[in-house]
């Protein structure tokens, strides 16, 4: 049997609130703006990490997510080794505080948010 | 403050409550900030029964976390709410913002009034007045006099709907970057004016307050989450360039270094207390007006400041540029 540590790992990482815009339509979507323009336009992204010798946490993630997804102006989400200051972490729809930020280790179906705190209201 | 925690059924349960920053679930989260809005607005004695409270709404996280917990605590606090949304007449963007405020209108089922620069300012919008300041390359003069221009906007708008009230979503993190560009821009008529949980009304203007003015960017965030609330979460195009993103900067490493430094900056405005020689009067929307209406927009601006932000005479000749506005990530 194969050891936890190099299992692939699915889950999702997710940009802004789509939980809190429902029904909107494609048409909408030209003025929404938002983090997304800088991960190619989509909100959702279902994610499988390859399994590797280190196991899988927040840390190695951003670096994943850098190098997969992030399509264009990193320093608008990622700043030295950690998120830029004002985005919200949110794993399983908990404060990554109190899970340990970049320590945390990442496991099967975990659901990470990416919730920006940097605009007007 | 209290913020969430994994939800019991899909996780080990929360570790036990330590010292400093309890560890709740989403519900309780949220009861917990409407509690702390409340005991804000009854400590305070800011808004009274038997108020008509205009809610400054421009479809941002704010302004709606504001109205949703305003309905919520409106019985509780015998207040009736009227929705004003200020149109500054900003391409690529206040459209969209306003098609949000219509969409909450709807949900919440209240009263919304739409007030715009163009009719009130005779014909200036925001893009006009961002032409019309542009040249010094340095940063945008606009967004100073939109916040006067969308203060008296406001005003307006509150008066057509009775209002006796003017309440906006002001969070901490926003008092506490207005307080260093404040400093920053030795704007003593401004300082002299800011502190404080509300105004009573200077001049016949209706007294206004900020609700949400202890709570931090964060938890405002974190409560439209938990709330299911939709939100407009795009930045507006002028703001790149403005001032007041020094000012933010500036505050998130702080608050790197020491967390409190958000509530700590709001609680020394609250104290700070200047010299009588030292309090000019901030420039109203009349004196903008005059500066703009002259062709000489930076002139009332200076006032109440060293000057800084005086640009000098404007040059006969200098083209007008207009802004290239772009739709810009919120992050």
């Amino acid at each position: 049997a194969t050891p936890p540590a190099s299992r692939s790992l699915r889950g999702s990482v997710s940009l802004g609130d789509e939980a809190v815009c429902p029904g909107i339509e494609a048409h909408d979507r030209a003025w929404r703006g938002g983090a997304e323009l800088l991960f190619d336009g989509v909100k959702k992204h279902q994610v499988t990490l390859p399994g590797q010798e280190e196991p899988w946490d927040i840390r190695n993630l951003l670096v994943w997510i850098k190098k997969n997804l992030l399509k264009e102006r990193p320093e608008l989400f990622i700043q030295g080794d950690s998120v830029r200051p004002g985005i919200l972490v949110l794993i399983n729809d908990a404060d990554w505080e109190l899970l340990g930020e970049l320590d945390y280790q990442l496991q099967d179906q975990d659901s990470i948010l990416f919730i920006s705190t940097l605009h007007g209201g | 403050p209290p913020r969430s925690a994994p939800p019991a059924t899909r996780r080990a349960p929360p570790p036990p409550p330590a010292l400093g920053p309890r560890a709740v679930c989403g519900a309780c989260f949220c009861a917990a900030f409407e509690a702390e809005v409340l005991h804000t607005v009854v400590a305070g004695r800011l808004l009274p029964p038997g108020a008509v409270v205009a809610v400054g709404a421009s479809g941002g996280k704010d302004s709606t976390v504001l109205a949703h917990v305003l309905q919520v605590l409106a019985p509780r606090l015998g207040i009736s709410l009227r929705l004003v949304a200020v149109d500054e007449g900003i391409g690529g963007y206040r459209d969209a913002a306003l098609a949000a405020v219509r969409r909450q209108a709807a949900r919440w089922e209240l009263p919304l009034t739409v007030v715009a620069y163009a009719d009130l300012f005779g014909g200036w919008t925001m893009d006009a007045v961002a032409r019309s300041t542009a040249g010094s390359g340095r940063s945008r003069a606009c967004c100073t006099f939109c916040g006067v221009l969308r203060r008296r906007a406001l005003e307006e708008g509150a008066r057509l709907v009775g209002a006796t009230h003017i309440v906006t979503g002001h969070n901490a993190d926003d008092m506490a970057e207005t307080v260093l560009m404040n400093f920053l821009r030795g704007d003593a008529a401004r300082l002299a004016r800011g502190g404080g949980l509300g105004s009573p009304g200077e001049g016949g203007a209706l007294p206004r307050c900020r609700p949400l003015q202890l709570a931090s960017q964060k938890e405002v965030v974190l409560y439209a989450h938990f709330r299911r609330l939709d939100y407009f979460s795009e930045e507006c195009v002028y703001a790149p360039e403005a001032f007041r993103g020094h000012a933010r900067h500036l505050l998130k490493l702080l608050e790197a270094a020491r967390p409190s430094a958000v509530l700590d900056l709001v609680h020394s405005a609250e104290r700070l207390a200047l010299a009588p020689a030292a309090r000019p009067p901030a420039p109203g929307a009349c004196a903008l007006l005059d500066g703009l209406n002259r062709g000489r927009p930076r002139l009332a601006i200076g006032k109440g400041r060293r000057g800084l932000d005086e640009a000098g005479p404007p040059r006969d000749g200098e083209p007008e540029r207009a802004p290239a506005p772009e739709a810009v990530p919120a992050f």
